[in-house]
């Protein structure tokens, strides 16, 4: 099994902490979903956040805070370290948004900032596109890790480009790679485990579901299946019928 | 006769005292913050007396308790029994069916008769009105609330109450937090506009995946716009981007906000429970009723019920969590 920085994950769901109802049903959802991380934004009232922060190390799980709302390469870094102070992590979800509407990643700008927080010692998991060369650039400053999007985050739509999907896991066979954003569905996220990918992020999915907690749950039969199909070597697709039985020797009946 | 020592005059307290006077029983109220003023959060609410609206991210208690508050308000302050119009821009329908899918009692209108209930409200297609809701002006119900206790001789002092109280009822809210471990703040912010130039006779809610914003008329062309829920216990200052966000959302409901004259900028910090639920806890000598979260003035009404239910009468309403005499 691939290591996040030399940290396996026994249950390869990364689950959101914002927007749930309550604090008692993040906790819930946490604890259904088996989510072996939890990510946190810091973006946010620096500093302010610690009653927060602090039901959400209350949750036994790895943390990935992450900096999320920063449109700068600077806003990021700073918030980078503000994030290794909080929870004393290495890990950092590098997110840098490029456009309002689509929250698509400014893949220029999070290069910078994933080469400027590597040589600082930090583990970076980049959120980016399914783009193979921008993939290429991250892993050459210095991540071990690439998060592709699925869709835009919190659009619901599940893996909108497959192929680009299928080639980018053909082309890092040894990078772990989690699809981060764009999951609406358990189907969604069975599909990125049947593709190969190591894990999944998602969070508006169960968060803003009309019951969090059983859509936690949801997720993680469905991670565990897409994975349990990945390792079984799904048979592949065919234009025509391929006959379980034999068809030779049958007795015709009408 | 047993003398109740309501600790807290903000709407949490306020209804309190209302209702054991209501039953009978004989209060006095203290505040060390004065008469009701911006050093409370009650100041910075909506008012929207909303439960079906609510209901779309809250539990089930909200939704059922709720739904007392219209009834016990208008006994004592001006209600304005008017219902919610709920609207998205077309990008945005899909938080609308989401919103229809998750809540109850309201019918689905369309641009005229989006119109027709509120005619400065232009160029939304689909709208969900709930017809049954009301709101309030919460500083007026304040106002009103200790107005009428002084009235039946309910003394308020000014001053912290002394420690040792025997009887003690305390609705502090946030300030209570060191004898209430699992409160916590949750931040809103909050902008008072006056634009005489839209009129607006009812709550309206405006979805958004990013920045859903309600807009509360306050007459006279006065509009209370809010209100942020942020996880953060800093009370000290409003975000540039909230108030951004804020303020674009209402240009978006009708672009002559644009022109709006701001009057108020508020930020204060609403206590909450992990299942933002309110809870009464009776720990020795003092009752504890908090954590109204954003329900303020919809779930005081329920609250003060089971804190007179445990202090006059000793029953245990469903908000009550922990009774260690």
């Amino acid at each position: 099994m691939k290591t996040f920085y030399g940290t396996p994950l026994s249950n390869p769901l990364m689950l959101g902490t914002a927007q749930y109802p309550s604090p008692a049903i993040l906790d819930q959802a946490f604890r259904n979903s088996g989510a072996g991380v939890a990510t946190v934004s810091l973006r946010r009232e620096a500093g302010a956040g610690q009653t927060f922060w602090q039901m959400v190390r209350d949750l036994s799980v790895h943390i990935l805070p992450n900096t999320a709302g920063c449109h700068t390469v600077k806003e990021a870094v700073t918030t980078a370290h503000m994030a290794r102070e909080v929870f004393d992590t290495k890990w950092i979800k590098l997110e840098l948004i490029g456009h309002t509407d689509s929250l698509q990643p400014d893949v220029f700008q999070l290069v910078e900032a994933a080469r400027i927080l590597s040589e600082d010692g930090f583990e970076v998991f980049p959120y980016t596109t399914d783009d193979l060369v921008v993939g290429e650039r991250l892993l050459a400053a210095g991540c071990e890790v690439l998060m592709p999007w699925g869709a835009p985050i919190g659009s619901g739509r599940g893996l909108n480009n497959e192929y680009a999907l299928r080639a980018m896991r053909a082309e890092f066979p040894e990078i772990p790679l989690v699809i981060d954003a764009g999951i609406g569905l358990p189907s969604h996220a069975a599909h990125a485990m049947e593709l190969g990918y190591d894990a999944v992020l998602l969070n508006t999915a169960v968060a803003r579901s009309g019951d969090p907690a059983a859509m936690a749950k949801a997720m993680k039969l469905a991670i565990e299946a897409g994975r349990l199909a990945y390792q079984a070597d799904p048979i592949e697709a065919r234009d025509m019928a391929e006959p379980s039985t034999p068809v030779i020797g049958k007795a015709f009946l009408s | 006769m047993t003398v109740w020592s309501v600790i807290g005059a903000g709407v949490a307290g306020l209804a309190v005292a209302s209702e054991l006077v209501a039953r009978g029983a004989k209060v006095q109220v203290f505040d060390s913050g004065g008469a009701p003023g911006p050093h409370g959060c009650s100041w910075w609410a909506g008012g929207m007396l909303a439960p079906w609206c609510e209901y779309e991210n809250a539990e089930e208690p909200v939704l059922r308790l709720g739904q007392l508050a219209v009834d016990w308000w208008a006994k004592r302050t001006q209600v304005h029994r008017r219902g919610t119009l709920v609207v998205a821009n077309p990008r945005d329908l899909p938080d609308l069916r989401r919103f229809a899918r998750r809540t109850e009692r309201f019918f689905k209108v369309g641009a005229d008769e989006i119109v027709e209930l509120e005619p400065d409200l232009h160029g939304f297609g689909k709208g969900l009105y709930f017809d049954a809701e009301a709101h309030l002006n919460p500083r007026q119900a304040l106002l009103d609330l200790s107005r009428q206790l002084q009235n039946l001789g309910v003394e308020f002092h000014h001053v912290r109450a002394p420690t040792g109280l025997d009887n003690a009822i305390d609705c502090r809210g946030l300030r209570a937090r060191e004898n209430l471990q699992d409160l916590r703040g949750v931040k809103g912010e909050m902008l008072v506009i006056r634009c005489p130039d839209v009129t607006l006779t009812r709550p309206i809610r405006l979805l958004h995946p990013r920045m859903p914003l309600y807009i509360v008329p306050r007459g006279d062309g006065v509009y209370m716009l809010g209100a942020t829920m942020i996880e953060s216990e800093d009370s000290s200052r409003i975000t540039a981007r909230s108030m951004l966000e804020l303020l674009s959302a209402a240009y978006a409901l009708n672009p002559a906000f644009g022109e709006a004259e701001v009057l108020e900028i508020g930020v204060d910090l609403r206590p909450a429970f992990p299942d933002n639920l309110p809870r009464i806890r009776r720990l020795g000598r003092t009752i504890y009723a908090n954590g109204l979260y954003r329900h303020g003035y919809l779930l005081a009404p329920a609250l003060a019920m089971g804190v007179a239910d445990l202090a006059l009468d000793n029953k245990h309403s469903e908000m009550v969590d922990e009774d260690r005499t």
